[in-house]
C-alpha cells in the first residue's frame, strides 16, 4: 500500500528537500513509503535517526534492549536527563515521534540476535547497523545477506570510525565479513573501555542517514568502505571486492 | 623503495610482498589491508608484490557505536 501523495503540511515540512535538484516529489514519496530497521539507538543511532525521522522516512523500527544511562548523554544526543533509566528504544521513539508527527516509529526493546533478526529484516527495505558489539554486527550482516536486504553499517570508537554500504540485492555485493571476518581475537575495545570523542558519532551517524537516503533513492554505491580519522578530519574510501572465501557470502 | 603505511613512509626491499611490509610495520591482527584504495584478501598478502610509492592502509575492526 504505497502512499502516492503528500499532504499540504508535508509539502511545507519537506519543502527544502522537494526543491533540491534531482530530488522532488517522487523522491520524497519513496522516503515516505520506506521501512527502516535501525539496530542500536546509541551514539550512531541517535544522529542517524534524528535525520532519518526529520527527512520523512515513513516507518522507523528501532531495536535496542539497553536503558539510558548518565554516561550515554555525552554523545547519544537523542536522550535527555528525564530519560535516564528508560529503555533506549522507547525513549528514542518518543523523541522522534515529537520531531516528526507524520511518520510511524516503533520501539522494539529486544537484543538483536540470529533468532529474531530475519523476520524484522525481511519486513524492512533497509537496515542500519548502529550496534556496539561484534556479535550483533555479524548477526545483522548475515541476516541482511540471507534476506537480500541492503545494509548501512557503521562503527566508531576512540577517534576512528568505519562506514560501509552493502547492497545485498546485488549478487556481486561484498559483505561486512569480507572486510572483517569473524575471529576469536577481535579486539574487545569499545566505547566503554576506550572512550569515544562525541562529535565523531554525529559525523558518522549523519553519513549513515545520508547513505540510507541514497539507498532508498537508488544512488548508493555498494562495497565501498569509508574510514574516518577524527584527529585529521580525513576520510578515506576503499573499494571492497567480494571475497570468494568469505564465511558469510563466499562459496 | 619507499611505500606508505597509514600515511607514514617506510623503506622496504624492491618487490617486497604485502606480507613483508606488514611485518615491517608490526601490524597486529586482526586487521584488513587495503593497497592503493582497494582491499586485499588475506590469502594474497604473501603473493602481492609491492611497487615504489604504493599506499597501504591497515584497518582494525571497530565494534563500538
Ligand atoms: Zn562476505
Amino acid at each position: 500500500m504505497s502512499v502516492e501523495e503528500l499532504s499540504a503540511k508535508e509539502q511545507i515540512r519537506y519543502s527544502r528537500q522537494l526543491m533540491l535538484d534531482g530530488f522532488g516529489m517522487d523522491a520524497q514519496l519513496r522516503l515516505k513509503n520506506a521501512t527502516l530497521l535501525v539496530v542500536g539507538c546509541g551514539g550512531l543511532g541517535s544522529p542517524a535517526l534524528m535525520y532519518l525521522a526529520s527527512s520523512g522516512i515513513g516507518r522507523l523500527r528501532l531495536m535496542d534492549d539497553d536503558l539510558v544511562e548518565l554516561s550515554n548523554l555525552q554523545r547519544q544526543v537523542l536522550f535527555k536527563v528525564n530519560h535516564l533509566g528508560q529503555p533506549k528504544a522507547k525513549a528514542a521513539a518518543k523523541v522522534l515521534a515529537s520531531l516528526n508527527n507524520e511518520i510511524a516509529v516503533e520501539a522494539i526493546v529486544t537484543r538483536a540476535d540470529a533468532n529474531n533478526l530475519d523476520e524484522l529484516v525481511n519486513d524492512s527495505d533497509l537496515v542500519l547497523d548502529c550496534s556496539d558489539n561484534f556479535a550483533t554486527r555479524y548477526a545483522v550482516n548475515r541476516s541482511c545477506y540471507a534476506q537480500k536486504k541492503p545494509l548501512v553499517s557503521a562503527a566508531a570508537s576512540g577517534f576512528n570510525a568505519h562506514l560501509a554500504y552493502f547492497d545485498f540485492r546485488r549478487a556481486a555485493s561484498p559483505c561486512y565479513e569480507c572486510v572483517f571476518p569473524e575471529r576469536e581475537d577481535n579486539p574487545s575495545d569499545n566505547c566503554a573501555t576506550q572512550g569515544v570523542i562525541a562529535p565523531l558519532l554525529g559525523i558518522i551517524g549523519a553519513q549513515q542517514a545520508l547513505l540510507a537516503i541514497q539507498c532508498i533513492l537508488g544512488t548508493g554505491e555498494t562495497g565501498v568502505v569509508h574510514s574516518y580519522n577524527a584527529h585529521t578530519l580525513g576520510q578515506k574510501q576503499f573499494k571492497l571486492p567480494k571475497d570468494p572465501d568469505c564465511d558469510c557470502c563466499g562459496k | 623503495m619507499q611505500i606508505f603505511i597509514n600515511d607514514s613512509a617506510f623503506e622496504v626491499p624492491e618487490k617486497a610482498s604485502a606480507e613483508q611490509a606488514l611485518v615491517t610495520f608490526g601490524a597486529k591482527p586482526p586487521f584488513a589491508l587495503a593497497v592503493n584504495g582497494q582491499f586485499v584478501a588475506q590469502g594474497q598478502y604473501q603473493h602481492l608484490a609491492l611497487q615504489d610509492g604504493d599506499r597501504l592502509d591497515i584497518l582494525s575492526p571497530i565494534q563500538g557505536g
